[in-house]
């Protein structure tokens, strides 16, 4: 279940006044089970590429490839493409329609093919899979709070069964809770059901604490492809392009100038905290023998 | 895909015309208009083809765009075109098949009232290219105002075309991104008869009219905020106020005016025809 884009260029309104090069040159594989973070400052192009992803745009020129099978080629079934790669869009809820919430999440499945029965029951299961409550099933999603649409609007992409899930800043607008549940669920998913899983965000900490892989986006280029330890090494970097690395980060390198001998790789709190639990009680010697040539 | 459609056709460029105030660039194009009906002499069509050409020039907007605005009138111009070259019954017969006789005066008409359509449509056309939609109604308002005497509401009526074009845009991202958002979940928009189709739009459809209300809703919101409470003791940040460019263009176009309403009277017809 790979995807893997070669050398995708793609250019908006091409050919009149407004043309704007979005993507260049891009060359990605994704392999299957993956967990993948997009980071990039806004007009990078990280929307523009996930829209590839399902075939929602046509890249101008590059070739992009799922289960290595080229989906601009005549004969491929883009519909069906779209029931694997399930894209959730930034503000999901905005696209939200019907009339209670379980119908909602059906138009995925109905769209597929499948009987009245089985899209009730793979909306209930989506919807159990996103903690939606069963007794507001029958409501109007329209008189959800925000996160409890966000649930909803995710839950009708998942309920597709995709193999792919890409999720274009999922936890947008949504309080602490709501937004650590969510990728909490996300997280399970990809353990659970072996789903691919593509994370667009802003948050550093987020997409520090979940994902083993990393892409950065400037300007319409891949700028780093990486684990998040080599991609967060180049916090300067990432400043320069508007970007920046998870706050431990900052503090272990504070940490290191101010002459504690810690390893400034830790990227998450939980790691920070065993690092320097680790150099403060005693194992300084071994630490200094290791890093004390970078110090300053 | 529909972010290729470009709303108004306004075409940047630094030019007088595109200095001019609105509100000359309005009542000349009216007067221009008018003026297309004042003459029936050759000389009249040549002198408002120059005077239309000179504009043109002047403007900098290249002639393909021009052109463009021509196109959707096409057909209005053939069935104009054959009505007149076949109803028309005067002068000698030119042509004579079947029932249907080409007379000399049948074409003169024909030949006139297509060149008349091209000036008002270009006529037209080169004001919306040359003025933005905001500036078109600022004008607008500012010609309206004594219509406020007799209770119409002048600034009201500037203020909601200025608010519906300027959401145009907006809406038409807006459908965009939920058209491609319910593409994603496998909606399919292309197959189906009429009625079907018609059903395929009801997931695109609802969060439009949704996303219109709740951005209706916050707009008038934050216009309260900054207390918005209409016209009356409003002022404006860019007032339209004449330039001596505006006076010139008046004058320009009175004078305009004086020929074609001088040739329309004392040269004699029958010398200028053919």
């Amino acid at each position: 279940m790979s995807i893997t884009l070669e050398h995708i260029n793609y250019t908006y309104s091409e050919g009149t006044a407004y043309e704007k090069k979005a993507l260049k040159d891009i060359n990605l594989e994704i392999p299957h089970g993956q967990f993948v973070g997009i980071i990039g400052h806004t007009g990078s192009g990280k929307s523009t590429l996930i829209q590839h992803f399902n075939g929602l745009i046509k890249a101008t020129s590059g070739v992009l490839k799922y289960n290595g099978e080229n989906i601009y080629g005549e004969q491929y079934d883009l519909r069906k493409l779209r029931s694997q790669v399930g894209l959730v869009f930034q503000y999901p809820e905005h696209q939200l329609f019907e009339t209670d919430v379980i119908t909602d999440v059906c138009f995925g499945p109905k769209n597929q093919g499948l009987s009245p029965e089985e899209c009730k029951e793979r909306a209930r299961e989506a919807l159990k899979l996103v903690g939606f409550p069963e007794e507001l099933y029958e409501v109007s999603p329209f008189d959800l709070s925000g996160g409890q649409k966000r649930r909803v609007a995710i839950a009708g992409v998942l309920a597709m069964h995709p193999q792919v899930l890409v999720l274009d800043e999922p936890t947008a607008g949504l309080d602490p809770k709501g937004r650590d549940e969510i990728l909490d669920q996300i997280a399970l998913l990809h353990e659970k059901k072996d789903m691919t899983v593509i994370l667009v965000s802003h948050s550093m900490e987020d997409i520090a604490k979940y994902v083993e892989r990393i892409i950065v986006m400037n300007r319409g280029e891949k700028m780093y492809d990486g684990t998040p330890r080599e991609v967060f090494a180049h916090y300067k970097e990432l400043e320069a392009v508007g970007l920046a690395a998870p706050q431990v980060t900052y503090i272990m390198n504070a940490l290191r100038e101010n002459g504690i001998l810690v390893s400034s790789e830790a990227t998450t709190v939980e790691e920070a905290a065993d690092e320097i639990l680790r150099v403060v009680s005693g194992e300084k010697k071994e630490a200094g023998s290791r890093d004390g040539q970078v110090r300053r | 895909m529909i972010r290729d459609i470009t709303i108004g056709q306004y075409y940047p460029a630094d030019s007088i015309l595109h200095r001019l105030d609105p509100r000359v660039k309005i009542s000349c194009t009216l007067l221009y208009l008018i003026s297309l009906f004042l003459f029936k002499s050759v000389l009249g069509y040549v002198i408002a083809g120059c005077f239309l050409a000179g504009v043109i020039w002047l403007s900098k907007v290249p002639v393909k765009f021009i052109v463009k605005g021509l196109k959707p009138i096409v057909m209005l111009l053939m069935i104009t075109v054959i009505f007149n070259l076949f109803l028309t019954n005067e002068g000698d017969v030119l042509v004579k098949v079947w029932i249907f006789k080409i007379t000399e005066g049948g074409l003169r008409t024909a030949v006139f009232m297509a060149i008349r359509l091209v000036f008002l449509i270009a006529g037209s056309t080169i004001m919306t290219l040359t003025t933005t939609p905001n500036a078109l109604t600022d004008g607008i308002e500012k010609l309206l105002r004594p219509l406020n005497k007799i209770h119409v509401p002048v600034h009201e009526i500037a203020m909601m075309m200025s608010i519906a074009l300027r959401f145009i845009p907006i809406l038409l991202e807006e459908t965009d991104k939920i058209m491609k958002a319910q593409i994603a979940r496998g909606a399919d928009l292309e197959s189906g008869n009429i009625i079907q189709k018609a059903k395929n739009m009801i997931p695109i459809l609802v969060p439009l009219f949704v996303s219109a209300f709740r951005r209706a809703n916050d707009l008038a919101m934050a216009m309260e905020a900054r207390c918005y409470r209409g016209g009356d003791g409003r002022t404006k940040m860019k007032p339209l106020v004449y330039h001596s460019r505006d006076y010139l263009s008046y004058t320009v176009m009175a004078a305009y005016l004086v020929v074609v309403v001088g040739i329309g009277r004392y040269v004699p017809f029958h010398l200028w025809i053919f």
